[in-house]
């Protein structure tokens, strides 16, 4: 055998690596010892209070069964419908919108191409606040929108201060990343396929429905995930445009602070990071890897 | 490239139409917001002049939360360095069931809305001596938020290089583990180190979902007090103030673009 010949001059090496190598010994120890401040600053600040949350949420009069009482609250459970409701919306319209975009930025080159990505992905890290004040740019008291239907005669257009602009500013906030996956996977895509399809006979709607869709799906149900997690948790967009505006962040926050009713505002907030988490783990499971940002 | 520029009908214009669109949604508010922090009148129009007397005023009003937040943010990312980079190694080195499942766990402060952990924090925290009305309490909600950004990016770059192969090199030549991990392992990872130390840096200046809860009327993050101007302040400075806030994010961004072009990073 050939490998036994070029190991021939370290005759004692049982195998391709020795079990014990110079300088090795502690490694396991010393692997602890490395992961251990992330460890203890994690079990500390985020372990430790998480338990404290969940039990402050189940030490109400109705115990552990606050976790389904608290739905019970008519104004606690639209909140949580109409924050599903919202974020679903949300994440169909960018997963479309940002398809479009994404396989045609790929599948063409054209001069201002690399500008023309860099200004989409460009808002991806602005916070939940500064994507509330572009929103009510766009469609405030004193917005564009509002601005370019009132010279068209249709009087002015306001719908910054509501769900509608809520929902303009989640689509907003996600675009630049979905883009970005949509875009990471076209461009790993076999042109082969594409060029099979075609030499079928298949047009081009067809080529995109039958080839192209199916490929980018794990691309998309991850990305669709992420956006879903996002709008669900999302608090700093909400707040700027209006506190009145009733997504289950909002709830919590005004339970926390405004009626002081800490078991409910506890029990919620597990319930959304239950429901955030869940998503973000389809989201790890289809794709592997990709990490949320919450605005 | 599957270049079909040979034959672009109307398709290809109809999809660079809305393409355009797409991107006109997402810049024009930009632009149109540090335009109006630079009008002296927003609702008479650019006729009223240009002034700097709005970024003045917020510079004079709100420069204690400028500095607070870069305060913050080069603290979160100190400790992130150092927490962060020797767990990745750690994670690196020994990947199998226990690396997925401890990623996994330190993933779940980006996974669960930043007002459960500010929440799950004050009912923890918020009574132990004077960590309530300190800086440090932000701190440390930053820091578990940034922690998985720095973790993953260098534990992206640590799996694309074969780390073993490196120090065993460096090993057989009598170094010692110190020496190996600065001299070897930290300089084969500082692509990785620099996109996250980016990350951390623009998404600490950035963070309010825990801020907003974390922070005392002594203690205003940047994001806290343009919050505070969307909501009393006339547009110009809000304006003006998101004019500050875009200079001081801006280069973390462009140099974030330049190094996920050369490489992309998987965050």
């Amino acid at each position: 055998m050939s490998a036994c010949a070029q190991d021939a001059p370290l005759p004692h090496r049982p195998a391709a690596r020795p079990p014990v190598r110079p300088g090795w010994a502690g490694e396991p120890l010393r692997l602890a010892a490395l992961l251990a401040p992330a460890a203890v600053v994690f079990a500390a600040f985020f372990l430790l209070p998480l338990v404290r949350l969940i039990l402050i949420g189940a030490g109400g009069t109705a115990g552990w069964s606050a976790y389904l009482t608290t739905l019970a609250d008519p104004g606690h459970l639209d909140s949580l419908i109409s924050t599903l409701a919202l974020s679903a919306g949300v994440t169909l319209v960018t997963l479309a919108v940002s398809t479009v975009a994404g396989l045609f930025l790929v599948r063409n080159r054209f001069p201002g191409h690399a500008l023309l990505v860099a200004l989409l992905t460009f808002p991806l890290a602005f916070p939940g606040v500064v994507i509330g004040f572009m929103v009510i740019m766009l469609a405030g008291r004193q917005g564009l929108i509002g601005t370019i239907t009132q010279a068209l005669g249709a009087g002015k257009l306001v719908f910054a201060y509501s769900m509608a602009g809520l929902f303009l500013g989640y689509v907003y906030f996600s675009i630049p990343r979905v883009i970005l996956t949509v875009m990471a996977a076209a461009e790993k895509l076999d042109p082969r396929l594409e060029e099979a399809a075609r030499s079928l006979g298949a047009s081009s709607w067809r080529v995109v429905a039958d080839v192209i869709l199916p490929a980018l799906k794990p691309a998309l149900i991850s990305a669709g995930a992420l956006c879903f997690a996002t709008s669900m948790g999302a608090f700093g967009t909400a707040f700027t445009l209006a506190t009145r505006i009733n997504v289950l962040p909002m709830t919590i926050y005004t339970e926390f602070t405004l009626q002081a009713n800490i078991a409910a505002a506890a029990a919620l907030s597990v319930l959304l990071g239950l429901i955030t988490w869940a998503a973000l783990a389809v989201a790890r499971s289809v794709a592997g890897t990709s990490v949320a940002a919450a605005g | 490239m599957r270049d079909l520029s040979h034959r672009r009908g109307w398709g290809f214009w109809l999809q660079l139409g809305f393409t355009l669109l797409v991107c006109a949604l997402l810049t024009v508010p930009m632009a149109m917001s540090m335009l109006a922090g630079l009008t002296a009148n927003y609702f008479v129009g650019l006729k009223s002049g240009l002034t700097l007397r709005w970024v003045d005023e917020v510079l004079r009003v709100y420069s204690g939360t400028i500095l607070l937040s870069l305060q913050i943010a080069f603290a979160c990312l100190a400790c992130t360095l150092v927490l962060g980079v020797p767990a990745a190694y750690a994670l690196a080195r020994r990947p199998g069931r226990i690396a997925r499942l401890v990623e996994e766990l330190l993933m779940m402060p980006v996974a669960i809305p930043g007002l459960a952990t500010a929440l799950a924090l004050i009912v923890t925290y918020g009574g132990v001596g004077d960590l309530r009305g300190s800086w440090l309490f932000i701190l440390i909600g930053h820091v578990l938020f940034t922690l998985p950004f720095m973790v993953r990016a260098v534990l992206a770059v640590m799996g694309s290089i074969d780390l073993t192969t490196l120090e065993e090199g460096a090993a057989s030549l009598g170094a010692g583990f110190l020496r190996r991990f600065a001299t070897v392992v930290l300089p084969n990872c500082r692509s990785g180190i620099l996109a996250g130390s980016l990350m951390v840096l623009t998404l600490s200046v950035g963070e309010f979902n825990l801020t907003w809860l974390l922070h005392t009327p002594l203690t205003k993050t940047l994001p806290v007090g343009l919050a505070d101007s969307y909501a009393s302040l006339r547009i110009e400075i809000g304006s003006a103030y998101t004019l500050v806030f875009f200079l001081m994010i801006v280069p973390s961004l462009i140099l974030m673009q330049g190094l996920s072009r050369r490489g992309r990073p998987s965050v």
